[in-house]
């Protein structure tokens, strides 16, 4: 007779808290070892012991993925106007105004121009830690002017999925930016520019299904969170608990939908192979800063 | 009679009146009675169907006797001929594809198909899609292309299947490919949203030259239910949801999503299929033939910018100056 039960744990929940914290030290959710904040920002955010990938903020990820860590940011001004004036249990302007404050950015991704292994490419990196990466008018108008930069340059387009689907907050709005990115998409591809899609942890709902399956090459990082709808939907809808590793990045390779999963340190050599594989070639005539060729309003990031 | 909805109870009461003289012997009088509170039922149903609130929109758009995809094509199409699977995996009984003429013209006809009785729900999957229904729409509209023939779409879905196979077969690269190919189809698309446009399982079927609406349809991003659940923690709070989602025709017009709001006769589309096919076959007549007179690039230069325009400057979005444009790097 057992007087004490063991408590069974309650279903894990997919929302890991994987954001660095602020702190000197970082305890690894994976394999529980505490790594030193400048030990894991030298290795990209990845745990030196078990390759734990932590999630990472969109400037950190063009810093990683462009030269000398510069890029000239793009329309960085576009901020929503709440085009619905939405109200849950707080008005979506103040939620927006938060967020503003807390990433220092206007919404939840930056578009950057800059060169990859001495390759220009545009990059769209989608900012998690801004109302979950969501998707509404803002991200999907900077998305598409991103895709039509790439198109009128004929330079690559990467696009980095971080994102919970489309932001609910701007309704049919948000919606109809996959329709609007994926027809930018669609002349993109026609024209012959290559396209690369990264997921990562997460790429959920609408992003997925959009911009972020229509990749020529879709790369994940390990043990990304990738689906259509959320592990809790699935759960609710079929009522039983979902297998280990469902929509993660090794299950999505294994169903065929994802062409390599890639280590974070080696995404960028990855990344540049790849386009150097599609014909794409170091471009040494042009000066190294990217601000120079443009008549851009945006400034230059980084020094 | 039709399936009454809780609103509809003011008619109700009416009907039961009504019920209760026709059961007793008829007289002059009695007729009369009888002809007079049909008519102040009627004028009642559509007195509640001028002022229905978004939720009650929801509700309707779900009604059961609602028209389908499968009624439109009886009464408005000649010689459907249906087409099966997406030559992949499946054939997907909640996606309808075949060609049909329609006023004597040829044409693809595509649309979500929910199923009425319990048997026909089952067989339908209650509308939710699974990729292969998808592909199979991609497969009639490639079809379509070839042999230059227009596409009409009828949009009727709760969402995509979240489920399992759904997953595993790449729901979301399904939808995603059908948003891409089908900005890039060289021949018109019509597309009217007949029932519940539910998030990227309507929109996978739903990119085109027309989105039309009728009255008393919903479009959202997500169910009001779910918003409601993730928002307020509490899926009963749908009412609100629905009210702050932006769901109904009028909504959407005025936030450009969609072109024109086909009208539903008094009382819902439902209560009257013959009346609001009618409505719908002289929206379809005139945008086929404005399509129609349309070269290739022009019509895709059109569809591209329809849809780039969704979140205007001005409207959706603004410019604020940003010091120093981007901040740091590594």
């Amino acid at each position: 007779m057992a007087w004490f039960k063991k408590t069974r744990k309650p279903i894990e929940t997919t929302e890991k808290v994987s954001r660095v914290p602020e702190g000197l030290w970082v305890k690894c959710p994976s394999c529980g070892r505490a790594l030193y904040h400048k030990d894991l920002a030298a290795t990209l955010q990845v745990c030196p012991h078990c390759a734990h990938h932590f999630r990472m903020s969109a400037t950190e990820r063009l810093s990683m993925l462009l030269d000398d860590g510069r890029w000239t940011e793009h329309d960085a001004g576009l901020r929503s106007l709440d085009p619905l004036g939405f109200t849950d249990t707080k008005p979506y302007r103040d939620r927006l105004a938060a967020s503003i404050e807390k990433t220092g950015q206007q919404d939840a991704v930056i578009v950057a121009s800059g060169r990859l292994e001495g390759i220009p490419v545009v990059v769209a990196a989608m900012e998690y830690s801004f109302i979950g990466g969501s998707m509404g008018v803002v991200v999907g108008e900077k998305i598409t002017r991103g895709v039509e930069r790439a198109l009128a340059e004929r330079a690559p387009l990467i696009i980095v999925s971080c994102s919970g689907g489309a932001r609910m907050m701007e309704g049919a709005l948000s919606l109809m930016q996959m329709a609007k990115i994926s027809a930018a998409l669609g002349r993109l591809d026609r024209a012959g520019v290559p396209y690369l899609s990264i997921l990562t942890d997460p790429t959920t709902g609408g992003v997925t299904a959009s911009f972020a399956m229509l990749g020529d090459l879709n790369i994940a990082e390990p043990k990304a969170l990738i689906g259509f709808a959320g592990p809790r939907v699935i759960e609710q809808t079929i009522r039983q608990k979902l297998p280990d590793g469902f929509q993660r990045s090794e299950f999505l390779l294994e169903k065929g939908f994802i062409d390599m999963i890639v280590d974070r340190r080696e995404l960028k050599a990855t990344l540049g192979r790849v386009l150097r594989l599609f014909g794409h070639r170091p471009d040494r005539a042009r000066p190294a800063a990217p601000e120079a060729a443009t008549g851009d309003v945006d400034a230059p990031a980084g020094a | 009679m039709a399936e009454l909805l809780d609103f509809e109870e003011p008619v109700a009461v009416l009907l039961k009146e009504i019920e209760a003289l026709s059961l007793m012997p008829q007289t002059p009088e009695r007729q009369a009675a009888i002809a007079q509170l049909e008519a102040r039922a009627a004028e009642l149903r559509a007195e509640i169907y001028r002022n229905l609130k978004p939720w009650q929109r929801v509700q309707v758009a779900r009604h059961p006797n609602r028209p389908s995809m499968l009624d439109y094509v009886e009464l408005l199409f000649t010689e459907f001929t249906e087409i099966h699977g997406d030559r992949r995996f499946a054939d997907d009984k909640a996606i309808v594809t075949g060609f049909a003429f329609f006023h004597g013209e040829p044409v693809a006809v595509v649309g979500h198909q929910k199923g009425r009785d319990t048997k026909s729900k089952i067989y339908r999957n209650f509308g939710y899609a699974k990729p292969e229904g998808y592909r199979k729409a991609l497969r009639v509209m490639k079809l379509a292309e070839k042999f230059n023939r227009p596409v009409i779409v009828f949009v009727d879905t709760p969402a995509a299947y979240p489920g399992i196979e759904s997953e595993e077969r790449g729901v979301a690269e399904a939808i995603a490919l059908n948003l891409r190919e089908m900005a890039l189809l060289e021949v018109p698309i019509v597309i009217l949203v007949s029932g519940e446009g539910g998030s990227g399982g309507a929109l996978g079927i739903a990119v085109g030259d027309r989105v039309l609406m009728q009255e008393f349809s919903v479009y959202s991003v997500i169910p009001p239910e779910g918003c409601a659940a993730i928002l307020w923690r509490d899926a009963a709070r749908k009412v609100e949801a629905a009210e702050a989602l932006k769901v109904t025709a009028p909504d959407l017009l005025e936030l450009g999503i969609i072109d024109e709001i086909v009208p539903e006769p008094p009382g819902g589309a439902h209560q009257d299929p013959k009346a609001a096919a009618a409505r719908v076959d002289e929206v379809l007549v005139r945008h086929l033939r404005e399509l129609r007179d349309l070269d290739v690039p022009t019509l895709l230069d059109r569809r591209y910018a329809k849809f780039r325009s969704m979140g205007r400057e001005g409207q959706a979005f603004t410019t604020v100056t940003v010091a120093g444009g981007g901040d740091q790097a590594g």
